[in-house]
């Protein structure tokens, strides 16, 4: 009987695997054996051991001066502060009644649907550089400016713009499961909660709502460090080119995309893959940190 | 103080929420605003999307930039209606099959003893941090050497694993009781009949929220059309959508075409998920992770 089950359960887990296996196991390991060659698709990869890591760390200067200083900005301000207003809302919308609760769930919900593709469109139509485009016309009229400004493709605003687009659409999964996590707490914690004194309803967040919900906090974390590093095609799609301008919006992904599909230096692109695959397992492992259940 | 604790979730109107509600419907009409402007662009006839100053919201309103949608056809020549077909394709079969094969490893990890169960688990909630685009390479490579590359399978098959679908499954599952699977052992149901007459129609929000997701990987997705695909007849809509918005976003014609062809990707979006959900909620109240 139990071996019967035994074998049952490996059939019915296999279709995932199977496809977990062949388009996210083998990828990664495929990046971390590619990393420590040079492969440039055409001849097969020659071994060349730690050269590309330590290339990324001491020659790329683009790396170094542009990519990583603005996916840490990016991510720093995206990640955090997208989690922190998913967070926000969902408790403030756990304070109303349902009805209206439902309508505008569905509306600050709705932007993170379009994965800021569908919507790029009506992003360069908004910041579109001549004197028609929507924000350069307001400003214009408000005298607030005195020339049309070139938004998408000036250095200088587009990571900005890119960092409010993706805010905009940072109200995901992780924000519904937090707001689901509001509303199942029991009612009873609270009301034990002010007998034993507490004053405030900051004090409630911090003491009851908080710890009663970790499982959702930490859930929503993981996802706003994925949906974050997902987010990096943002740029390259509100200013219409990978490398984008003056590199002012390339994040590493990006920079994967420009050595490993366009210059073909599949080895060095790799080697750029596993540090970001580093970077996003250490982050939330930080988030575990940070609100994972202490067996 | 005053005693605030049964505040959360309340049942009817009261004057202590109306600073929720003035922090909350301006927000959320700002966010609104891009929303309303792609559906009131898509409408716009010619004069009224290039007037000066422009005007944020339609005056006349026409379907011209639709019906130029579906007239005009890619550089190329494939009709737009190829890529509408080959979105659907791609997005139904996407949907049914990561639901169906998440939901059989779902069962085999709430319900059902093997050795490496924990293992299992516990590297799929490790892959919820995965970022596919870290491996667009390799994944390449993988979809080359499988010989995948230009045909609908190299837009069906990297997307059917979700580890996020997994995940909710799962949680979802075991909150089913024992006893219900146990009464339908006793009874002689296979493993299978237990999961497919006991466990789906219980588990119904969940299936319905993952296809969900599923729907917004895929419906959404232009990696695979843009590096798996390069006959532009198999092509999905979405990536059309990009390239149009790319390339011709402010010429004339383009732009009036482009917010009409937004429109049409956002709204399935859009009303799939008004359709299903009081089921997402339902399931995101089982999605912590410990």
């Amino acid at each position: 009987m139990k071996t019967r089950r035994w074998n049952e359960a490996y059939l019915f887990l296999t279709p995932y695997i199977l496809m977990f296996g062949t388009f996210i196991i083998i990828p990664v390991l495929v990046a971390a054996a590619l990393s420590l060659t040079y492969f440039n698709t055409v001849e097969a990869p020659v071994w060349i051991g730690f050269k590309n890591y330590i290339d990324l760390l001491t020659h790329d200067e683009i790396f170094m001066q542009n990519v990583l200083p603005n996916t840490i900005k990016f991510a720093l301000i995206v990640g955090p502060g997208g989690y922190i207003i998913s967070f926000l809302l969902a408790w403030m919308l756990a304070q109303i009644p349902s009805k209206p609760r439902t309508v505008l769930a569905l509306i600050i919900y709705s932007p993170s649907m379009t994965m800021g593709v569908a919507m790029s469109v009506v992003w360069t139509i908004i910041f579109s550089g001549d004197q028609a485009g929507y924000i350069n016309s307001l400003l214009l009229n408000l005298g607030l400016i005195n020339a049309p400004i070139q938004w998408l493709q000036s250095p200088e605003y587009l990571m900005t713009i890119m960092i409010i687009v993706s805010l905009w659409s940072s109200m995901g999964v992780g924000f519904l499961a937090m707001l689901a996590g509001v509303l199942n707490i029991d009612q009873t914690i609270y009301e034990a909660g002010y007998i034993d004194g507490i004053q405030n309803r900051f004090q409630e967040i911090i003491y009851i709502t908080i710890p009663s919900m970790k499982p959702q906090m930490l859930f929503g974390a993981v996802m706003a460090v994925v949906t974050t590093f997902q987010a990096g095609e943002i740029g390259v799609q509100l200013s219409g080119g990978n490398p984008t301008p003056q590199y002012a919006g390339q994040l590493i992904v990006n920079h994967i995309a420009d050595y490993g599909l366009i210059r073909y230096e599949m080895g060095y692109a790799s080697a750029i893959s596993v540090v970001l695959l580093i970077g996003v397992y250490m982050l939330s492992k930080l988030s575990w940190k940070l609100f994972g259940e202490k067996e | 103080m005053s005693y605030q604790g049964t505040k959360v979730n309340p049942s009817k109107f009261h004057t202590s929420q109306l600073k929720f509600y003035a922090v909350l419907i301006p927000l959320a009409f700002f966010m609104m605003l891009p929303i309303v402007f792609i559906i009131s662009h898509a409408f716009k006839p010619i004069d009224e999307l290039f007037a000066f100053p422009p005007r944020f919201l339609v005056q006349q309103p026409t379907f011209d930039n639709f019906r130029d949608l579906f007239v005009t056809t890619s550089t190329s020549g494939i009709p737009f209606s190829r890529f509408i077909f080959n979105s659907l394709l791609v997005t139904v079969s996407v949907m049914f099959l990561s639901v169906f094969i998440s939901a059989l490893a779902a069962y085999a990890m709430a319900k059902m003893k093997f050795k490496l169960r924990k293992a299992m688990f516990e590297i799929n909630t490790l892959a919820l941090m995965f970022v596919p685009i870290a491996v667009q390479i390799p994944r390449y490579l993988v979809v080359d050497q499988t010989g995948l590359l230009d045909t609908y399978f190299a837009h069906i098959l990297p997307l059917l694993a979700m580890p996020i679908g997994l995940f909710l499954l799962k949680q979802f599952i075991d909150q089913v009781p024992e006893e219900l699977k146990e009464a339908a052992i006793m009874d002689g149901a296979s493993e299978f009949t237990v999961f497919r007459k006991v466990i789906v129609p219980v588990i119904k929000p969940a299936l319905a929220t993952v296809a969900i997701l599923a729907f917004q990987a895929v419906w959404n997705n232009i990696e695979t059309s843009n590096y798996y695909v390069n006959d532009e007849s198999l092509k999905t809509l979405s990536f059309f959508m990009s390239s149009v918005a790319s390339g011709s976003g402010n010429t004339i014609a383009g732009q009036g075409m482009s917010a009409a062809a937004s429109l049409l990707m956002f709204v399935p979006n859009l009303v799939i998920f008004i359709l299903l959900q009081s089921k997402v909620m339902n399931t995101m109240a089982h999605s912590g992770l410990k």
